[in-house]
């Protein structure tokens, strides 16, 4: 069996005296999704940016199966190296598309981005790529050319699903992908989000607040309090029979529609 | 670890569960203890007793759902032999997919995910392409009489017995070699039970093995070959 698609190993970061991640390991596989849950303030999107290489960790280490089958240690990367990686192998996917999308250049130009980045030059091979990932994330053609913008709040984070896999990325990372969204919106988006994943053999780590978004997108999940990992294991065994007194609390706090 | 003799599908040995309600000063819930008990090949198991004895806490733990804090839950995996008990939540999905499935009471339904997709997406899970995945489907759909105007809509809104249908075609759809009901025929009327008794027998006679409540003893009587008495494993006081 080959070596995990990510292992992060004992990552600890503190601001102040404030510890924000104690000692949090894991491992995760290709195609494997993976929930962080927990309150605000418990730490999950800390370790989100620690492991995606936004933030540095105090102590441990985020190891990353290169596509040559290399494991390499992120601190190891050169600059180079590490820009490739955020720009083809992974994505990010922000709660506020504000941050992961260029605001005031059209659509196809956000998509088209990162293919350009990747050297592709040739025009009419970039907006036919713009045009399907529209197609994909149900954003009606005629917008292409208009800027997010422009578009509202569900539609700002299909496209901003759609810059993040056109370059057919290993692994993408999620911050409360569905917060800040209506309630009928976040449906759509989840029903994309869970077909897309399944679709490319995408690994992702999603962090959310809301237990039914992990229960729906990912396979296995980390509960976080005060920093620390406090229950892991299989997302429905975990939500169906928590066994934590904190986990228990987050699963009967969920009014049942 | 120890292989089942052959022909044996699954092993539940000395099983045992008890809830611990943190929420409520860490009052302990026992539920069963020293649950033991085998499934053939071909076999169906039914587990009997009365509500609240803890029948379906014994399927959602073979299934992987509840965690089982006592004892071994041995499923045959080919060669191989998986505890569910102790096995790593990458190993309980793969069993998920090939060796173990689990028709649960009640359909958690997907917003947006049609009721031939949802059966579909199981079949595929099994390894079937898309198109052979849909048309297993879509055969199973028709069995159990979903009328196919409700196919292509999600099953959010469906009735009981539709949504109940739909889940039983889904937990028919994969090809998994033992498959645990939960009162598969509850909320259906007498021509889809019938459907359901149909389709266990030519899985069991395919070789597929059952451990399921059934909250019907008609039923019950016409396809379990063994009743597992789970009130001898109670583990609550004498009430």
């Amino acid at each position: 069996m080959s070596a995990p698609l990510l292992q992060v190993e004992a990552l600890s970061k503190r601001y102040g005296a404030i510890v924000a991640c104690r000692d949090i390991s894991f491992d995760l596989d290709e195609g494997e999704a993976l929930a962080i849950v927990g309150e605000s303030g418990s730490g999950k999107t800390t370790l989100l940016n620690l492991v995606a290489g936004a933030l540095q960790p105090d102590s441990g280490e985020v190891v990353y199966r290169l596509r040559d089958g290399t494991p390499r240690a992120l601190s190891s990367l050169s600059e180079a190296e590490r820009r490739a990686l955020t720009r083809a192998d992974w994505g990010f996917v922000h709660q506020d598309a504000t941050r992961g999308l260029r605001m005031n250049v059209s659509a196809g130009g956000n998509i088209g981005e990162r293919l350009m980045a990747l050297g592709d030059r040739r025009y009419g091979r970039i907006r036919a790529a713009a045009l399907d990932w529209l197609a994909r994330v149900e954003i009606a053609a005629a917008r292409v050319d208009d800027p997010p913008a422009t578009y509202s709040g569900g539609m700002r984070q299909r496209l901003q699903i759609a810059r993040n896999l056109v370059t057919k990325p290993r692994l993408v990372f999620m911050d409360e992908p569905t917060g800040g969204l209506d309630v009928s919106v976040q449906a759509r988006l989840l029903d994309l989000l869970r077909g897309l994943i399944a679709d490319m053999g995408l690994a992702a780590i999603i962090v959310t607040h809301d237990l039914a978004v992990a229960r729906l997108l990912s396979h296995r999940i980390l509960v976080m309090k005060q920093g620390e990992v406090i229950e892991s294991g299989l997302t429905d065994r975990v939500l169906d029979d928590p066994q934590a007194p904190y986990t228990q609390l987050l699963v009967s706090s969920v009014l049942a529609a | 670890m120890s292989a089942l003799p052959p022909n044996q599908l699954l092993s539940v040995e000395g099983l045992g569960k008890t809830f611990t309600l943190h929420l409520h000063g860490g009052k302990r819930l026992p539920v069963v203890r020293g649950v033991s008990f085998s499934v053939a090949a071909g076999e169906c198991v039914a587990l009997a007793g009365p509500s609240g004895v803890g029948k379906s806490s014994i399927l959602k733990m073979i299934a992987g759902d509840y965690l089982a804090v006592e004892g071994r839950i041995l499923l045959a995996d080919g060669e191989r032999t998986i505890d569910i008990a102790s096995a790593a939540p990458r190993e309980i999905l793969d069993a998920r997919r090939r060796v173990v499935g689990y028709v649960s009471q009640f359909l958690r339904a997907i917003p947006r995910v049609a009721a031939l997709d949802v059966v579909a997406a199981a079949a595929q899970e099994a390894g079937l392409d898309r198109a052979a995945a849909r048309a297993r489907a879509a055969s199973l759909l028709e069995r159990l009489r979903l009328p196919q105007a409700l196919w292509s809509l999600p099953p959010a809104t469906f009735s009981g017995g539709e949504q109940q249908r739909v889940n039983i075609a889904r937990g028919f759809a994969g090809e998994h070699r033992l498959l645990a009901l939960d009162e598969p025929t509850a909320s259906l009327d007498p021509a889809n039970r019938e459907a359901v008794i149909a389709l266990i027998a030519e899985r069991k006679a395919r070789g597929t093995g059952f451990v399921a409540v059934f909250h019907d003893e008609d039923v019950r009587d016409r396809v379990a070959d063994r009743v597992v008495d789970v009130a001898r494993f109670s583990d609550r006081e004498a009430a």
